[in-house]
C-alpha cells in the first residue's frame, strides 16, 4: 500500500513539474509534508538543503530520500521509477509532435504562460523554507524569530544577488557560521 | 552523425553511454541547465554522434517537457544514439549517482540529525538554501517582468497568491495557467484566420 502511495506521489511529482531544477520543489512539498505526513517541514527543508549539496535533480534526489525512509530500497527504487515514467512517456510523444507536424510554435505557446506560474510556485515553495528557517516548527512572532538564521538568510541573499558569489560556496559558509553564532551566542548544545 | 556511431559495436555504444551519463551525472552541481552542456561537450565535440544543431533541439525538448530536465535530456539521447536500450542505458547511468548517493545520505540521516553541532550546521545550511531558491525566483521573475506582457505578470501574480495565500492545489495551478495557454493558442489561431 506503502509502495503504491509513493508511486503514486512521485508520478504527479514527474508529471507536473515543468522546466526543471525547482519546478518540482513545490510539487514535492505539497506531496510529501503536506498530503502524506512522510516528511515535516523542517525535514522536507534539510532534504531540498541536501539536494542542492549533492549532484543529480532534486526530484529524483527527493524520491530516493523519502523512499528508502518510507519503506526501505524498494520504496527508493519505486518512487524513483514513478518520478521517470511521465517523462519517458512524454518526452517520445512530444519528440515526435516537434519533428512531425512542427508544433514547437503550440507548444512555446503553453510554455510560455505555464512559465509565470511556476516561477510564483517556486516562489512559495521558498518562502515557506524562509519561514521554516525563521521560525522552525513555532508561531510567526517576534519572539520566535532564530535571528541568527535571519541574519544569515540576509547576508547570503546579498552575497549571491549583489556579489554573484557560488551557491555551494554560501551554503557551506552558512553552514559553518550557523555553527560558530550559535556557539558563540548560546554555548555548548546540550 | 551517424557515420560515427554506426561503426561503434552495439554494446560497446551502450557502455559508453552509460558511462558517459554516469560520470556526467555524478559530477554535475547545479541542475539541469548544466547537465545539457556537458553532454554536449561529450556527445557532440567528444565522441560526435549527434550534431550540434540536433543538442540544441533536444535541449529544447528537454526542457519543455515534464520531469527532471537531465533525466529528459538523457532519454532524449539515449533514444537517439541507441533506440529503447540506448535509452535505458543512458537513463540508468542518469539516475543512478544521485540514488547511490541519496540511500547512503538518508541511511545516516537520523543519526546525522540527531547530533547536535550537525543539526546547527544543517540550520546554518538552511538559512542559505533560503537565500539561494529566492535569488533564482528574483531572476526568473525579473525575466517575466522582462517580457513585458500583461498576461504573463497575472499569471504569475493570480498563481502567487493562489499559492501563498488560498493554499491552492499545486497541480490544479499548473493545469490552469496550461489551459491559459491552450486558451491563448485558440484566441491566437482565430485572429490569424480572421485576417
Amino acid at each position: 500500500m506503502t509502495l503504491l502511495e509513493l508511486f503514486w506521489s512521485f508520478l504527479q511529482v514527474g508529471l507536473f513539474s515543468i522546466g526543471g531544477g525547482y519546478a518540482a520543489m513545490p510539487l514535492i512539498q505539497a506531496q510529501v509534508v503536506e498530503t502524506h505526513p512522510w516528511l515535516t517541514m523542517r525535514e522536507f527543508t534539510d532534504l531540498i538543503t541536501i539536494a542542492e549539496m549533492t549532484p543529480g535533480p532534486i526530484a529524483i534526489n527527493s524520491a530516493t530520500f523519502v523512499g528508502i525512509r518510507i519503506a526501505g530500497l524498494p520504496g527508493a527504487v519505486i518512487a524513483t521509477f514513478g518520478c521517470i515514467l511521465p517523462s519517458l512517456l512524454i518526452v517520445s510523444v512530444l519528440a515526435k509532435v516537434y519533428y512531425k507536424y512542427k508544433g514547437a510554435k503550440a507548444l512555446d505557446t503553453v510554455l510560455s504562460c505555464l512559465r509565470p506560474a511556476v516561477v510564483a510556485l517556486i516562489a512559495g515553495a521558498g518562502l515557506s523554507i524562509l519561514v521554516t528557517v525563521l521560525f522552525g516548527e513555532s508561531a510567526w512572532s517576534l519572539q520566535n524569530v532564530d535571528w541568527i538564521g535571519a541574519a544569515l538568510f540576509l547576508a547570503a541573499f546579498l552575497a549571491l544577488r549583489k556579489c554573484k558569489w557560488n551557491p555551494i560556496l554560501v551554503m557551506a559558509l552558512c553552514g559553518a557560521l550557523g555553527l560558530a553564532a550559535n556557539l558563540l551566542f548560546f554555548g555548548l548544545p546540550a | 552523425m551517424s557515420e560515427k556511431r554506426a561503426r561503434v559495436p552495439k554494446g560497446k555504444l551502450l557502455w559508453q553511454l552509460f558511462s558517459s551519463m554516469f560520470y556526467i551525472s555524478t559530477f554535475t552541481f547545479g541542475g539541469g541547465f548544466v547537465i545539457i552542456t556537458f553532454m554536449q561537450r561529450k556527445f557532440v565535440d567528444g565522441l560526435h554522434w549527434i550534431d550540434e544543431k540536433e543538442m540544441l533541439d533536444l535541449a529544447a525538448l528537454a526542457q519543455s517537457s515534464p520531469g527532471a530536465i537531465a533525466v529528459n535530456a538523457a532519454i532524449l539521447v539515449g533514444w537517439r544514439v541507441g533506440g529503447g536500450l540506448g535509452m535505458a542505458a543512458a537513463v540508468v547511468g542518469t539516475i543512478l549517482p544521485p540514488m547511490i548517493i541519496l540511500s547512503v545520505i538518508s541511511l545516516f540521516y537520523a543519526a546525522f540529525a540527531a547530533n547536535p553541532y550537525v543539526a546547527l550546521v544543517l540550520r546554518g545550511m538552511q538559512a542559505g538554501v533560503a537565500a539561494v531558491i529566492l535569488d533564482v525566483v528574483c531572476s526568473l521573475g525579473r525575466g517575466v517582468v522582462k517580457e513585458r506582457s500583461a498576461l504573463a505578470i497575472a499569471l504569475m501574480a493570480a498563481a502567487f497568491l493562489a499559492t501563498a495565500v488560498f493554499d491552492v492545489n499545486v497541480i490544479f495551478i499548473i493545469l490552469a495557467a496550461a489551459l491559459v495557454g491552450v486558451g491563448k493558442i485558440l484566441y491566437l489561431r482565430r485572429k490569424e484566420g480572421a485576417k
